[in-house]
């Protein structure tokens, strides 16, 4: 003897962990809204700021140009050298952290810690961490942008190589092919395509980090912004803002282009 | 008559399912033998064991004179190399042209592996070697091709050049036509089979079509269940027989649901 199903009713009370949680992301809200002391009163006197500031930074002075120049460049290099370099260690990183490639569970677990570690630490801190270990620069500001870039590239990366079709790389084992032979066979190829979209968001990301890294002191552009601004020239930060804007919405132009073409 | 491929009681299960429940054949070199049964019955995991990708729970499994069993990675690796795999979805690597997929053939039996398959790198010899055995399978016309711009019927045809290139003694083929329409399907087994014959290879082919499996075969080895149920020449096996395997409990999880093919 079977009863009908009875019509699905039009609210389900949620359950006790749903009431913790939202009773708890609420407390914290209102937490924060209290501590952090808004009022109105400040939001108008924020705005009044804002507006002198554009006024005073209006228009932008770019008698500095040839030095804004050569932080640019500086920045770029730091970028492109460091995003290189995190992109070709990311590889080996990736292979010994993906389920199908690893050698065994325990190299597995150190991998993805490694990986894990370099991306949890922001990228503002691998460049303080490296200014005092390597001193003021440019290696600095490049060290922090490699470790930046493990963290986003190698995971990324390792999780292409666990979703890899399974039926070449058994085919390749299926010849008498070794370990290595298989992933350079039929692993490496087929995750190309999504690597290199990977590497190119890398490098995206690689630069907007290169600009704000100058502010602690790891070379680039971000030493001119940071000394502009400290000495109220908002005319010539504006200036090097606008580059930045510049530089990095053309960048990221040409880096969708490319991952368009290849996917 | 020598061996090509022995399997003695052979025991393979997944957890508490008994998958083959003592399988027990012998191919002679140079035979070619159809292997029938039902999805879920155990084929694929009997062709996957012949090839050391399943552990056996006991028995035995010797390809030409060597055992699988005991096998240490690096005699299985040796053993790999003289069986050709022919799979039902041809796993060809899509990002790579026709060529070089046929190239990776060569794989195991080079020490340096990749580097002497990479279409780049690899010696003057091979290079020839793989465009000769496109050739043979009649696509030496699409060497440049990759995979996604072949029909199903070319893929298998390259991936059969593929086995070719690994110049193996034993040819394993996992229902090879399966995802091929009719008139593909029997051009890719004459093809296959002609190569079989005329390399004298030893072959186990799995297939759905009887009236294939009588036309190509030798032998007929019939699977039900996890067990052999018909093993017999060609001419001594009938379609009553044959279609015996595909009614009453076929499966190996004796659940028409479950899936274990």
């Amino acid at each position: 003897m079977s009863k009908a199903p009875s019509i699905p009713p039009r609210f389900r009370a949620p359950s006790a962990l749903t009431w913790v949680l939202v009773v708890g992301f609420a407390a914290f809200f209102i937490q924060g809204l209290i501590a952090s002391n808004i009022s109105i009163d400040r939001l108008v006197r924020g705005a009044n700021n804002l507006v002198r500031f554009i006024g005073q930074a209006v228009p932008p002075d770019f008698s500095r140009a040839p030095n804004i120049a050569d932080a640019m460049l500086e920045t770029l290099n730091i970028a492109i050298v460091g995003v290189t370099f995190g992109c070709l260690l990311s590889i080996p990183l990736a292979l010994l952290a993906a389920r199908n490639t690893a050698p065994n569970a325990m190299i597995r677990t150190l991998a993805r810690f490694i990986i894990s570690v370099s991306r949890t630490v922001p990228d503002l801190i691998w460049a303080l961490i490296f200014v005092v270990t390597v001193g003021l620069g440019p290696l600095a500001g490049i060290l922090a942008i490699i470790m930046d870039t493990i963290g986003f590239a190698a995971r990324f990366y390792s999780e292409r190589f666990e979703e890899v079709q399974k039926g070449p790389s058994e085919a390749l084992t299926s010849t008498g092919a070794g370990r290595l032979s298989v992933i350079f066979g039929a692993i490496l190829p087929e995750s190309f395509a999504s690597m290199t979209a990977t590497s190119l968001f890398s490098v995206e990301k690689a630069i907007r980090s290169a600009v704000t890294l100058g502010l602690v002191g790891a070379g680039g552009i971000g030493v001119e912004l940071s000394t502009a601004m400290r000495l109220f020239r908002y005319d010539q930060a504006a200036a090097i803002i606008l580059v930045i804007l510049v530089v990095v919405i053309v960048f990221e132009h040409i880096s969708s282009s490319i991952r368009k073409r290849i996917i | 008559m020598t061996s090509a491929i022995t399997c003695q009681n052979v025991r393979v299960g997944y957890g508490p399912l008994n998958v083959l429940r003592g399988v027990s054949f012998d191919i002679p070199v140079g035979q070619g033998v159809v292997l029938l049964g039902a999805n879920g019955c155990g084929k694929s995991t009997l062709m996957r064991s012949l090839n050391g990708l399943e552990k056996l729970q006991s028995g035995k499994i010797i390809i030409h004179g060597a055992s699988l069993t005991d096998a240490t990675r690096r005699d299985l690796r040796q053993i790999r190399r003289g069986m050709g795999y022919v799979f039902q979805q041809f796993n060809l690597v899509p990002q790579l042209s026709a060529f070089q997929n046929v190239l990776l053939g060569a794989m195991g039996r080079h020490r340096l592996g990749i580097l002497a398959c990479l279409g780049l790198t690899a010696p003057a010899g091979e290079r020839a070697r793989a465009m000769a055995c496109l050739e043979r399978v009649g696509m030496a016309d699409r060497a440049r091709h990759r995979p996604t711009e072949l029909s199903g019927g070319q893929q298998q045809r390259v991936a059969i050049a593929r086995m070719l290139m690994q110049a193996p003694k034993v040819v394993i083929a996992d229902e090879p036509i399966a995802s091929l329409d009719p008139k593909a399907g029997r051009e890719v087994l004459d093809l296959l089979w002609q190569i079989v014959r005329e390399e004298g290879l030893s072959m186990l082919c799995t297939l759905h079509q009887l009236d294939l499996a009588q036309e190509y075969a030798d032998r007929i080895i019939g699977m039900k269940a996890g067990r052999v149920e018909i093993d017999a020449a060609i001419a001594d096996t009938d379609m009553t027989q044959m279609n015996a395997l595909y009614s009453g409990m076929t499966r190996v999880d004796a659940q028409p649901t479950g899936e274990a093919a």
